[in-house]
């Protein structure tokens, strides 16, 4: 869904960059890697290695073509934000292509485009990561340049005041322009009563319109250093020379005063909530429901893999038991689905969608939608779909290796979540294992109502939206 | 939608894309692109690759959005989504498990000049997979309630977009730039457009349009010749060998300078700009190619990044880019600002695009231009579906089956006299027409 990484710059090279760098599905950073093949021993075989400041080094090697995906991801995000200043990490993220202490304000990126790089840079709720990928021998200087960064950078009011519209303008065209997506803002801060995964990741308008100099660099000072950051390389690269490019670049980078950790935690969900939404703009209704759901390191973890195979064959596709139901046999929906990732920090949420029909009243729709999962609950899942979807991701995970940037996202993400890189070397392996037991297990422990946020987005006058609409055609 | 925008990416960011050399790179030079013919006389290019268990295959057929009939837009897009919910003996729920359960991934997409399908397999159900193809391209069932459904979600899709600033800019572009012209018309259709096609509409579009004599096929992976020659008859050995279907008629775009305004509550105004472009085999779309990179091309770096929001903060996202299509050439860009500030932005692009069709660019942004554009060329070749799509994209251009290892020598071989020259002779600021959608201040 909408939201879950957002990046420095919509890519202008064509929509299906945009795209990928946009989707952050709920497998996008969960889904890693891949499936043992007897060969191999595990997916991506990546080499590990720690600087003695604390920075984390993976090295993946894949000799497709002679380029390097160099990666620096830090483990701050928008949880990791002081009250009030809702943003500040995702307004980090662009300033570092500001000046540094040697380097002058856009800088860094003239020096990434005339090695023939390309980069960029995102934000998510548990870390923020930089990315340049190169011909391999560049390697050596774009470390020079992001260990630079990492502790050396430089702001000017002018600076501040110029990117802070230009993210205000980022959040008009991803929030303001589209009436899913602000409902999407609401009910996410409805779903989490006291954890900052409630929080927009580019911030709210009123707090982001505030942030300053101070701000950030508070913000920087607090998170940016070799000991809170993952470093990974990706391509046709040799793990021992990356090993000694990143001790003689990152090496002599300071650790930061005091690593920072906390964790938030939820309290009990109790209340059952809906959040309704009309906007003139809206011409179809939608319904969507969010479950409180734990993550691979919150409470309730043990459930984190049967989700991931309940939420496939729940709502993947369009063989999926939701579209099966509401979309084929009952006529009621256009489309359907589920969606869950368990990657992050803290507590995740579980999520179905459906539009009606023409014709269709939503309240008639979320009533066949709770009727189904009862079923579910009542019955318990197939077993013979639990296997298919559990095959399915499976061999999702051998096409992941065909991509250099999927196994360095799903490493990485894993590292900067606190696990490792052996919990996504036997993913694979892990949902195998998941029994249809635990699958319906999960579905109980998840799929309950008073844990739960439910989201209408509404038209406001139908009718007349509908005309206008057409005129204008 | 999302397809639509894929496939203009697909022409702009892969055929162009299909651009650049580090010192000739290695990359594009290690990727040795084969010619296979089948028994039946079905051409594909191949990369092999054994390194993963893993074929990718792209093929294109020139037929899309544009061969649809007057008041029947979104033939294409619908034909495209039913051509694999149910084929041959499968319904759309038994041909879409077996899919699945083979981890098989096929897709069909359409803009306006492709149908483009695209296919990706595990080596151990490679013949499954080109067999599901064939099946889907020659016996597609179209059952009442697959098409239906299908439907319904179209219009469910249009619904939306139709409230979308963006959307709604990129109509107001094509429907005035191209009036009386399929080009004008919109791709995936509209309420009154979508319910009026027939399952006859529907068999009809399959048969004039995807042949043996219109396609192009791309693959990449875990497979050697031979085997791909008996596989390619697997999937298009059974369809039609001539095209029926009428080509599309060449159209001059009608954009004549000026800025139309559709007013429309939204914090933020969209505009979209465009100008005739050039044709991609044009003796000087090298050039046009890089001056675009220098004036709103990719990366942080170009003339409106900088002006408009490097310096001004006054957008997220500014561009430009070529657009050669198969019947027109455009050269398009857009930007988003809030509405009091649109105008400024309006008044930025214009001035760039005066200032550098006046003095071209230097010399520095020149070889800056030319040291990315050949440096970032190799990383086109990062996944095998990514190279499939380009292989499609050189044969859709009719350019070299060498092109990846000779790309970089035509960049090189542009000098800063081509670029001032081109600059002057294609960039027309007084041609160059605005499309705004929301509620711009002073406009």
């Amino acid at each position: 869904m909408n939201g879950r990484r957002i990046v420095r710059r919509a890519a202008l090279t064509g929509p299906a960059i945009a795209a990928l760098m946009l989707t952050g599905g709920p497998m996008a950073a969960g889904v890693p890697a891949a499936a043992a093949e007897p060969e191999r021993q595990g997916l991506f075989n990546a080499q590990t290695f720690t600087l003695k400041n604390g920075l984390r080094g993976v090295v993946i090697v894949n000799r497709r073509a002679p380029v390097a995906l160099h990666m620096v991801w830090y483990r701050a995000g928008a949880i990791d934000e002081p009250a009030g200043k809702s943003g500040i990490a995702h307004f980090v993220e662009h300033l570092l292509f500001k000046g540094t202490k040697t380097l002058k304000s856009g800088e860094f990126s003239r020096i990434v485009a005339a090695n023939g790089g390309r980069e960029n840079a995102f934000t998510s709720w548990d870390y923020t990561g930089y990315y340049q990928f190169v011909a391999r021998d560049r390697l050596p200087r774009m470390m020079e340049i992001e260990a630079d960064r990492m502790a050396n950078l430089v702001l000017t009011e002018d600076n501040i005041v110029q990117e802070r519209r230009v993210i205000l303008e980022e959040r008009r065209s991803r929030i303001e322009a589209s009436p899913s997506t602000i409902l999407w803002e609401q009910a996410r801060r409805a779903l989490f009563l006291n954890h900052g995964y409630g929080r927009p990741i580019i911030g709210w308008m009123h707090e982001m319109a505030q942030l300053s100099r101070q701000d950030a660099l508070d913000f920087y000072r607090r998170f940016y250093g070799p000991d809170n950051a993952v470093l990974v390389v990706a391509g046709d690269v040799d793990p021992a020379e990356v090993r000694r490019l990143a001790e003689k670049y990152y090496g002599p980078v300071p650790r930061l005063k005091a690593p920072p950790h906390r964790r938030l935690l939820e309290p009990p969900q109790r209340a059952e909530r809906r959040v309704i939404y009309r906007d003139r703009r809206v011409r179809r209704p939608s319904f969507s429901r969010m479950y409180h759901a734990p993550g691979y390191n919150s409470s309730g973890a043990e459930h984190a893999y049967a989700l991931q195979v309940l939420a496939r064959l729940l709502g993947s596709s369009s063989t999926s038991l939701l579209y099966q139901s509401l979309v084929v046999r009952r006529k009621l929906a256009t489309a359907a689905g589920s969606g869950y990732g368990a990657s992050r920090r803290g507590p995740s949420s579980f999520y179905l969608f459906a539009s009606p029909r023409p014709g269709v009243g939503i309240d008639r729709l979320e009533e066949a939608v709770d009727d189904e999962l009862a079923t579910i609950l009542k019955k318990g899942v197939p077993k013979e779909e639990v296997e298919a979807a559990k095959r399915q991701l499976q061999d999702m995970a051998i096409f992941a290796r065909d991509s250099l940037r999927t196994g360095a996202n799903a490493i990485a993400t894993s590292l900067t979540i606190g696990r490792t890189v052996q919990d996504v070397e036997e993913w694979p392996a892990r949902i195998g294992a998941v029994t249809v037991d635990q699958v319906n297990a999960a579905a109980r422990h998840v799929l309950q109502r008073r844990k739960s946020v439910t989201a209408l987005l509404l038209s406001e006058k139908p009718a007349e939206a509908d005309k206008a609409g057409e005129q204008r055609q | 939608m999302s397809a639509r925008r894929r496939i203009a990416g697909l022409a702009v960011a892969s055929v162009l894309g299909a651009l650049a050399l580090f010192a000739v790179s290695a990359a594009s030079a290690a990727v040795e692109v084969r010619k296979v013919v089948s028994r039946s006389g079905i051409v594909a290019w191949l990369v092999e690759d054994h390194s993963n268990p893993i074929l990718s295959m792209s093929f294109g057929f020139r037929a899309g959005g544009s061969f649809d009939p007057a008041g029947k837009e979104g033939l294409a897009e619908l034909t495209s989504i039913l051509l694999d919910e149910g084929a041959g003996p499968m319904d759309a729920l038994a041909f879409q498990k077996k899919l699945e359960s083979l981890s098989i991934r096929l897709e069909f997409e359409v803009g306006r000049d492709q149908f483009h399908g695209s296919l990706r397999t595990l080596s151990r159900n490679r013949d499954a997979a080109f067999e599901m193809i064939g099946l889907a391209l020659t016996r597609p069932r179209f059952d009442a309630d697959a098409v239906e459904r299908m439907r319904a979600g179209l219009l469910s899709g249009y619904l939306r977009d139709s409230r979308r600033p963006r959307y709604l800019a990129r109509r107001a572009f094509w429907s005035s730039a191209f009036p009386d012209h399929p080009y004008g018309r919109p791709v995936s259709g509209t309420t009154k457009s979508l319910g009026a096609i027939t399952r006859a509409d529907l068999q009809r579009f399959v048969a004039d349009n995807l042949t043996r004599d219109n396609l192009f096929v791309g693959v990449v992976g875990d497979v050697t010749p031979a085997q791909l020659e008996v596989l390619l008859d697997k999937a298009f050995g059974g369809l039609p060998a001539k095209r029926r279907a009428r080509p599309v008629p060449a159209a001059a775009p009608k954009l004549e300078g000026g800025l139309v305004v559709k007013r429309f509550d939204t914090p933020q105004s969209v505009a979209m700009f465009g100008q005739p472009g050039l044709p991609r085999r044009h003796p000087d779309y090298y050039a046009a190619y890089v001056l675009n990179h220098i004036l709103g091309g990719g990366g942080f770096t170009s003339r409106l990044y900088l002006q408009i929001r490097e310096k001004r903060g006054l957008a997220y996202s500014v561009y430009s880019y070529l657009w050669p299509m198969r019947r027109t050439s455009l050269l398009l860009g857009a930007v988003a600002t809030e509405n009091a500030r649109v105008a400024e932005s309006v008044a930025i692009v214009r001035k760039e695009w005066t200032r550098i069709a006046e003095a071209g660019p230097t010399a520095e942004e020149l070889a800056a231009a030319r040291k990315y554009l050949t440096g970032s060329y190799p990383l086109r070749f990062s996944s095998s579906s990514r190279i499939a799509d380009m292989l499609v994209g050189l044969q859709f251009e009719g350019l070299e089956r060498d092109y990846f290892a000779r790309r970089n020598g035509y960049i090189e071989k542009v000098t800063l006299a081509d670029v001032r020259r081109v600059a002057k002779s294609l960039l027309k600021p007084d041609r160059l027409t605005f499309f705004i959608v929301g509620k711009p201040a002073g406009l």
